[in-house]
């Protein structure tokens, strides 16, 4: 175990937790303002291609050479934002079940990149490679400086802004905050947007900042492991942040374990059990085995106002 | 409006609107819808491979259909199905090497129930979850699919692969555990179209989900908690052991997909085999709407849809078969907004069960 722990691991460790980060805390907005997000793995793909689609094309057709990125990121947030919001007008204005709708998102946006692509760079789903000179900045440095920013910023907004107070009040007891003035579909509006603008600014980062191309389903199920995160850092922002940091370590140290490192007793850790242990870890915690993890009351529940 | 035509009606719709956005969609891209159409369901037409091969997709996602039907029946949402299956295959392909060298008549027996039982025990453990711990079936069927296929990924790589094979796939099974294809009954059908009994084990399986739910009492019991649980257990209803049983039966429902694609068409585990059947479960349940009859109608739609997506990919100018997948998300957005009229509020709401 002894060159496993190394400064690479941790700036891998900080590059790879990035977008579960940006993720898990969009999908803070969307659970503590009470609407399940199970489509933050639809989001990101949406923003991985687009962002990925709109740099290739601001760089090649347009030629804004190093300002392409940044147009790149733009777009995949808004591409992460329309998502959001046909998801939200179904669950909120329709009452649409929120897991169904979700599941329908994911599905979608699966097959919606292939179908883009194939069309717009005749390819079966990966956009053309960009120069490595035309990405996202990767520093660890400025990174990390950027997340905490961000954390800090977000658990100023939820727990001392009115709109914080409003947004969790909605989530924790719908009732209650109609009652006393506050618009719970407006509020929830905000939530799943919110939602949306970062989970899409996560999946941009994974196609233009971490690769240099989008690839079919690139994801590969980081949605799902932000909503892990998520869960296990109990619908708390600077929680998130540390299970999020928790699982991109984990990941980083499947990437450099293959093959790498032995047990003390000479054996590998097959690289499969490392994958597990997000999964793992949210299903104990969930259950309540080690701490308990609590979701907002009304996570779930569409608001019915009283007639 | 009768029940009978309101059941048909609304899926109908949902699915008329998918195409014409799906259209729309392609007429962006550059291509004619109509042809796209024609290429995508016409080809499941054709006798014997286009029949045969949509036939052969819709098995798997009768079983995964008729999974998720169950969970909903009782108010749960499975969205476990792939996870599910996914183990059940491997164990079906487990039992099929280890007694590699038995009959027929022990191992296929055995394969069954091996595919039936783990695919059992897999979806049981987030009915226990929910049940006994309060912690929601949604996210715990979403972790123990990630779980299921590190899992089986593990045991393949590791101890059943054939030395030095480059793909991620197990050793053959026995060949006493294979099961025919429906080629060698039907005259015209080649046995090179890998539909086998397994179709009919599809729709056996329809009839009996039909008559457990309805015609027993324990399919009482799971209706009248998905229905209504505080009546339920005022009733005298275990509303914890129906969860565990529910999500049982689905997990064995879903892990007869194995008996599918090891007994009957690889015979052998082929890793990531699946083309998402579990979640396409999801859309087959909800437009079928959660009934045995329209699963096995969703099922063909969607296995058509499958089986047409290569020739799209084919031979149409910009449209890939990824138009399959983005008409299967439309229809169930469609299905989903819809479904508020039919699921009251906060059905699978969190916290409902905390018991």
């Amino acid at each position: 175990m002894r060159d496993v722990f190394t400064w690479a691991l941790v700036a891998s460790t900080i590059r790879l937790a990035t977008p579960l980060i940006l993720a898990a805390l969009g999908g803070l907005f969307s659970e503590r303002s009470g609407v399940i997000n199970i489509a933050l793995e639809g989001k990101m793909l949406a923003g991985a291609f687009t962002a990925a689609a709109v740099t290739y094309a601001a760089d090649v057709r347009f030629g804004m050479g190093n300002a392409s990125p940044w147009v790149g990121l733009f777009a995949g947030m808004l591409a992460g934002l329309f998502i959001a919001a046909i998801y939200a007008y179904s669950c909120i204005k329709f009452k649409a079940d929120q897991v169904v709708s979700g599941a329908a998102i994911n599905i979608l946006m699966l097959g919606i990149p292939g179908f883009l692509s194939g069309a717009l760079f005749l390819s079966s789903g990966s956009t053309p490679q960009l120069p490595k000179d035309h990405l996202l900045p990767q520093s660890p440095y400025v990174i990390a400086i950027a997340i905490a920013i961000l954390v800090t910023v977000i658990w100023y907004v939820l727990y001392k802004t009115p709109f914080g107070l409003r947004l969790r009040a909605v989530g924790e007891k719908p009732e209650a905050a109609d009652a006393a003035g506050v618009s719970v579909s407006q509020m929830r509006y905000w939530g799943v947007l919110l939602a949306g603008v970062l989970a899409g600014i996560g999946g941009a980062y994974l196609s233009i900042g971490q690769s240099s191309l989008f690839t079919r389903n690139m994801t590969a199920g980081r949605g799902f492991i932000a909503l892990a995160a998520l869960i296990f850092g109990k619908w708390r922002p600077v929680q998130t942040l540390l299970a999020c940091l928790l699982f991109g370590f984990t990941e980083a140290v499947s990437i450099q374990m293959q093959g790498a490192v032995k047990l003390p007793s000479g054996e590998n850790i097959p690289v499969q059990f490392i994958h597990m242990v997000p999964y793992v870890l949210t299903i104990v915690v969930l259950a309540g085995f080690i701490g308990s993890s609590r979701p907002p009351r009304a996570l779930g529940i569409p608001y019915q106002k009283e007639k | 409006m009768p029940k009978l035509a309101h059941d048909l009606i609304f899926p109908l719709i949902a699915v008329v609107a998918a195409f014409f956005v799906g259209g729309i969609l392609i007429l962006l891209v550059g291509d004619n819808p109509i042809t796209a159409y024609r290429l995508l369901l016409g080809s499941a037409l054709s006798w014997p491979d286009g029949i045969g091969y949509t036939l052969f997709h819709a098995t798997p996602l009768i079983f995964t259909g008729l999974a998720v039907l169950v969970g909903f029946r009782c108010g749960l949402f499975n969205i476990g199905a792939e996870g599910q299956l996914y183990i059940a295959a491997f164990a079906t392909a487990w039992a099929g090497i280890t007694f590699a060298n038995r009959s027929a008549w022990f191992l296929v027996p055995l394969c069954f129930l091996a595919a039936i039982l783990v695919g059992a025990f897999w979806g049981a453990i987030p009915g226990v979850l929910k049940a006994y711990f309060g912690s929601h079936e949604v996210i715990n069927t979403i972790m123990l699919n990630f779980i299921a296929v590190a899992l089986v990924s593990y045991f393949t790589q590791y101890h059943y692969r054939a030395k030095g094979d480059p793909i991620l796939q197990s050793v053959f099974i026995g060949e006493g555990a294979h099961i025919a294809r429906l080629g060698k009954f039907i005259p015209g059908l080649p046995e090179r179209i890998p539909l086998n009994l397994a179709f009919l084990l599809a729709l056996l399986c329809c009839l009996l989900v039909y008559l457990f739910l309805w015609r027993t009492k324990w399919g009482y019991e799971i209706r009248a908690t998905g229905s209504n649980p505080t009546a339920a257990e005022y009733g005298g209803i275990s509303i914890r052991k129906q969860i565990v049983l529910a999500m049982a039966v689905s997990g064995a429902l879903a892990g007869m997909v194995g008996i599918n694609e090891v007994l009957g068409y690889r015979h052998r585990y082929y890793d990531g085999f699946s083309d998402n059947y579990g979640f396409t479960g999801i859309a087959v349940a909800l437009l079928g709407r959660n009934h045995p009859a329209g699963v096995i109608i969703a099922a063909l739609l969607f296995a058509a849809l499958q089986h047409g997506g290569i020739y799209v990919d084919g031979f149409s100018e910009n449209v890939t078969k990824d138009i399959v997948q983005v008409l299967q998300g439309i229809i169930i957005l469609f299905v989903a907004a819809e479904a508020f009229f039919k699921w009251s509020a906060g059905r699978f709401g969190f916290g409902r069960v905390r018991a």
